[in-house]
This record gives structure tokens, C-alpha cells and sequence, in this order.
């Protein structure tokens, strides 16, 4: 039920309301409201009631396993939300000179620089308010690379198929075509079809790596060295960068320009709309093109950089300085792990995927690339079982949730049929992978002996299988005060 | 077993075309290529008039698993898409040979019959990608 449906007339949280009238005077009268905003009028009893029961159907990393593969469901430190909610963080406005804020100042600078650390990456700018924001600059900024040498040629970005799904969109809205290449057998990117595809139209390449295959480009430096031998700059999806924190850096892969899904890896807020921050890191080539706001320090001063200092910058993504809320949450991620502790990230990530791995495997499902090790993350392909029991990816996904699992990602990547792209990462236990697997070698037992009960999975949740056909054919979004 | 119509003709990408009158081919997707995206919720058909040059993306399906795209495939031009398809994408899933057809296109001067597969050998396809 709606909030909006449990309200009636007159009723408000009065203890939650201004305790005396105020005169509206410094507002003109044209922009201000002629009829009263549609608010839902409930009591503070109501209130905490209806958002208790929705926070209570939630199936959430707080509650729940969730290896939700290529996009690292890691568990946030409450630590990283505590430290950044201090109050002199939480109080200082944005209009503050800086000389006031050099603490949060230097806490943004000293992020820049663990950031473009761990990615070898030249400078970082935080100014990316989300990851497709992150993806959309990096893309503007090879733009802007080749715009600046009068190379206006370039119009097109190859984007292998175990690409990140969102990079050939960035790619269009940037004003490129895109080029799809093949993955070979191996999951790396076909080198023939690379070969060919490059040429005087070649603005970059994109990737992902390890890539959504699952496992590392093994052929990457060769690959930076035909791209750049061709002209065109290389992307690095960050989206995968909890595979090798700490272990390899993209600069030395020879990449030019990284975004990094800070609530991915760095533990801040995941979904329902962020608020998020894509921070990217540029190379010697695009440094002079990154977006501002960046800070910038001279001795022990740090001050917030803007057009003057980086003239030839792509422009300002945001007002102010970018989500500094997010970035701190991050910056106290990196703080208490240190270099030391974001290398174990990495290690326990790939541990946990490649025992899932292996595990699965002797338990008779077939894994995309079992000659591969996997990265932090492995594809099972369920095609014999959707064959042979009628029971496929979507059904298994189903069914997991009754044994207290959320689903992996299911059917991406779309080049292996009946997908689960399954990302256990660092933050779980033995034996909850454990349980994971169990429960899926139970229900490929009961797909086996009574695949219609499989097939109307889930019974344990406060809704049953949802007709996600209906919902996509039949949009339905907004409430209607008309209708309640 | 997926339905593979004797009279068409196929791409290894999916789609059939079936020789109309006059040097038109109607063009859709087959049982197989509808039965593996599951239950289509969009297409996004060429505008009529568009030109089409073989072996490009010239539509779009998308199921609650996957958006894919349709590949011309022969070259000429678009002259009708069907536009039940636009309330009722389920014709696709429900009828794909009939009532599901996505396009009819005008052959171009330099379209080309003899390199589609016929029903035996697009069977073929299917069995090797099993």
C-alpha cells in the first residue's frame, strides 16, 4: 500500500512540523505555490510503520548473500558512513571560502592521489557524479584529445562483445559509432578481428578487464600497442577494478582514461539511485582535458581547481564539488584499508569466485571458461538445464531467492546462453559461498524431479513471480490521486 | 524441436524471408531466434522508405531477458512494417511466421537470394551452435 493511500485529510505529524507559522516575505509572488503540494497526510506513527515494512521486504547485502556479478555487491563498512557523517564534514556549506575547508580539501586530494595510485593513472579528477557520468567523460575527453591535434577523422570506438553493457551507449551519446568485435574461445578479445578493425576512423577502444567474460585480457599490452600504433586511446571500464585492486594497474596495461564505480569498490552507497560518484583517472595524454572541479595543492594549501587552471578541461560536471558526501565515504574505505588491504580485497575476491568456480563445476554445471581462471567473478551457463528440465537461468534465479540467496546476474553476458554472471566478492564467508552452492545443486535437483515447482519460484517472499512481461508491456509508474 | 518452414529462406543471424510478388521479400525473425529471447515486449521497426544494406542492424527486439538487433538480410528498400507490432509484440512469440512479420522490403538492384540458407541447411546452423 501506498503511503499516499494510508493518509487522511487533515492529518499531519505534528511534533515533526514548524512549531509557529511563518509569513512567507522573500519569495515573488509568481513562484509561489497556488495549490497545496499533494503531500501524503499521515501521522509519524504511520510514517514509521509503512517505511519499517518496506525497509523489512528489502532483499539487500544487509540481509542477504547478493553476488550479483558485474557489479560487486561488496558489504560497506559502517565505518565509511560514521567517519564521513561527521559533523564538521556534515555542516561545512559550499559557499565556505576554502581556506575553511582544508580538511575536507585534503581529504579530496589525498583520494585524487590513492586513485591514481592504485590505478596508475596520472591525475584523478572526483568530479563524475555517477558511473555513467564517469564512462560519459572519459569518452568527451578522447574526443577532446583528438579535437585538440585537428584530427577530426576519428569517428569510431571498437567495443568488444564481453564489453561492459553501457559502453557502446557512452560511445553514441559522445557522437561515435560504435564497432563490435568478438570475444574468441579463451573469453579474450579476437585479435584478428582487432587487427581489422583498427585503422584511421579508430578514435579508442573500450574494455572491461577482466572483462565480463570473467577472466583477464591476456593479450592487453599488445592490444594497447596496436590501438595506440593506430592513433586511438584505450578506456578502462572500472567496473571490474575489485578483481585487481592493489595486483595490476590499468596506466600499466597502457590505458589512457579509467572510470571507477567508487559505490562498486571503494564502499559507497549501491543502487536506488546513488547518490553515486564515478571518479576517473586520465593519463599523460588527457590530463589537460579532465573535469573540474579537481583540488589542487601548493604546500600545504589545497584549494579547489576551476577553468583557469585547466583551461582545456572537457568542462565543470558539477556545481560545487562534485558528491563530496560519496567521496568521502570512499576516501575512508581506501584510509582503512590501505595499500596492504586493498591488494587481500583482491586476493580474497578472486579466492572466493574461483572456488564457487571450481565447486559448481565438479558439481557438474558447466562454467563458460573452465581452462580460464576466473577473476573475481564466473559465468555458469544453465543451457542443460533450461534443455533438459525446462528449468533455465531465470527459474534458478527464482528459486534462489527461497533459500535466502539473491540472484546472480542473469543472462549477461548475452554471448553464453541461460548466463549467471555470479561475483561471490571478498566480503563473504566460507560458508555462505557454501550454502550458495548447495542450494544450487538442490534445485537442479528439484528442476529435475518436479521442474513446475521450480518454475513457479519464489513462495517465501512477500510477493510470488512477478509477470515481468506484463510490467514491460504495460508500463504503469505514476500514482493517480484520481483513481485511490 | 523449433519450426523451420520449408518454403523460407534464413540468415545465420536469425531471420527468415519469404519471396513475395514483384520483387519484395518479407522479412521477420525465426522460431528459434524468438523461442531463445523469451517473451518479446518491444520491437523497433525501420521506418518505411529506409534503405537497407545487407548484413546491417536495421531493428530492434527486446524481451524482458535482452534487446537484440535485426540484421537486413538483403539490401533495398523498406516499403511496410507491421504495425500491429507496436501494441501487440507477442505476435512475434505467438505466430512467428505469420502474424509476426517485422518488415517487407522492395529488393535493391544488387540483392542477393543465393546466399541465404534454405530450411536444411539453416537447421544445420542451429544444430552446430547447440
Amino acid at each position: 500500500m501506498l503511503i499516499f493511500e494510508q493518509g487522511r485529510e487533515g492529518r499531519w505529524a505534528r511534533a515533526q512540523g514548524p512549531q509557529q507559522r511563518e509569513e512567507l516575505t522573500d519569495l515573488p509572488e509568481q513562484f509561489r505555490r497556488r495549490e497545496r503540494a499533494a503531500l501524503p497526510e499521515v501521522s509519524e506513527l504511520q510514517v514509521v510503520r509503512h517505511y519499517t515494512r518496506l525497509s523489512q521486504t528489502n532483499f539487500a547485502i544487509d540481509t542477504n548473500f547478493y553476488p550479483l556479478g558485474s557489479c560487486t555487491m561488496k558489504y560497506n563498512p559502517r565505518a565509511c558512513n560514521s567517519l564521513a557523517m561527521q559533523p564538521a564534514f556534515l555542516g561545512r556549506h559550499p559557499y565556505a571560502p576554502d581556506q575553511f575547508g582544508q580538511g575536507v580539501l585534503r581529504c579530496l586530494w589525498e583520494l585524487q592521489e590513492i586513485l591514481a595510485d592504485v590505478t596508475g593513472m596520472s591525475e584523478v579528477s572526483l568530479a563524475p557524479m555517477a558511473g555513467a557520468q564517469g564512462e560519459f567523460s572519459g569518452v568527451a575527453m578522447i574526443r577532446a584529445y583528438h579535437q585538440a591535434r585537428g584530427d577530426h577523422e576519428r569517428t569510431e570506438i571498437i567495443v568488444p562483445d564481453a564489453a561492459h553493457g553501457t559502453n557502446p551507449a557512452t560511445a553514441v551519446m559522445c557522437g561515435f559509432n560504435v564497432r563490435e568485435i568478438p570475444t574468441g574461445p579463451e573469453g579474450n578479445v579476437d585479435m584478428d578481428s582487432l587487427k581489422e578493425a583498427l585503422g584511421p576512423q579508430t578514435a579508442g577502444i573500450m574494455l572491461t578487464n577482466p572483462s565480463t567474460a570473467g577472466v583477464f585480457e591476456r593479450h592487453i599490452r599488445e592490444i594497447a600497442d596496436m590501438v595506440h600504433e593506430a592513433g586511438g586511446l584505450l578506456y578502462y571500464d572500472g567496473a571490474n577494478l575489485n578483481a585487481i585492486l592493489g595486483k595490476a594497474r590499468p596506466g600499466d596495461m597502457g590505458f589512457d582514461v579509467i572510470h571507477m564505480n567508487l559505490h562498486k569498490t571503494f564502499s559507497t552507497p549501491h543502487g536506488g539511485g546513488g547518490p553515486g560518484a564515478g571518479a576517473i583517472g586520465v593519463g599523460e595524454r588527457l590530463k589537460e582535458h579532465r573535469p573540474i572541479p579537481c583540488v589542487g595543492r601548493q604546500g600545504d594549501q589545497f584549494r579547489w581547481l576551476a577553468e583557469a587552471d585547466i583551461p582545456k578541461s572537457i568542462g565543470r560536471l558539477s556545481a560545487f564539488g562534485g558528491n563530496v558526501g560519496v567521496l568521502l565515504r570512499a576516501y575512508v574505505y581506501a584510509r582503512m584499508l590501505g595499500r596492504n588491504g586493498m591488494r587481500r580485497v583482491a586476493e580474497h575476491a578472486t579466492l572466493n569466485a574461483n572456488y564457487m568456480m571450481r565447486r559448481l563445476h565438479e558439481a557438474g554445471f558447466q562454467v563458460a571458461y573452465p581452462d580460464r581462471r576466473a577473476s573475481h567473478e564466473f559465468i555458469v551457463s544453465l543451457k542443460h538445464e533450461a534443455k533438459n528440465y525446462g528449468c533455465g537461468a531465470g527459474d534458478f534465479a527464482k528459486r534462489l531467492l527461497d533459500y535466502g540467496v539473491h540472484a546472480p546476474t542473469a543472462y549477461f553476458p548475452l554471448l553464453v546462453p541461460e548466463a549467471f554472471l555470479i561475483e561471490p566478492t571478498e566480503t563473504e564467508t566460507r560458508a555462505e559461498v557454501d550454502g550458495f552452492i548447495e542450494a544450487m545443486i538442490a534445485i537442479r535437483e528439484e528442476a529435475k524431479t518436479d521442474p513446475e515447482f521450480v518454475q513457479g519460484a519464489p513462495y517465501t517472499l512477500p510477493v510470488r513471480r512477478l509477470d515481468d512481461v506484463k510490467a514491460a508491456r504495460e508500463l504503469d509508474l505514476r500514482w493517480d490521486q484520481s483513481a485511490a | 524441436m523449433s519450426n523451420i518452414p520449408a518454403e523460407l529462406k534464413y540468415t545465420s543471424s536469425h531471420e527468415w524471408i519469404r519471396a513475395e510478388e514483384e520483387g519484395t521479400v518479407t522479412v521477420g525473425i525465426t522460431d528459434h531466434a524468438q523461442e531463445s529471447l523469451g517473451d518479446l515486449v518491444f520491437v523497433d521497426p525501420p521506418a518505411e522508405g529506409d534503405s537497407l544494406d545487407v548484413g546491417t542492424a536495421c531493428a530492434v527486439v527486446e524481451s524482458v531477458k535482452a534487446a537484440s538487433d535485426i540484421y537486413a538480410p538483403i539490401s533495398g528498400e523498406v516499403v511496410e512494417v507491421n504495425e500491429r507490432l507496436e501494441d501487440e509484440p507477442e505476435l512475434v512469440n505467438n505466430d512467428p511466421y505469420g502474424d509476426g512479420w517485422i518488415m517487407k522490403v522492395r529488393l535493391g538492384a544488387d540483392a542477393d537470394l543465393s546466399g541465404l540458407h534454405d530450411a536444411d541447411s539453416y537447421s544445420d546452423v542451429l544444430a552446430e551452435a547447440d
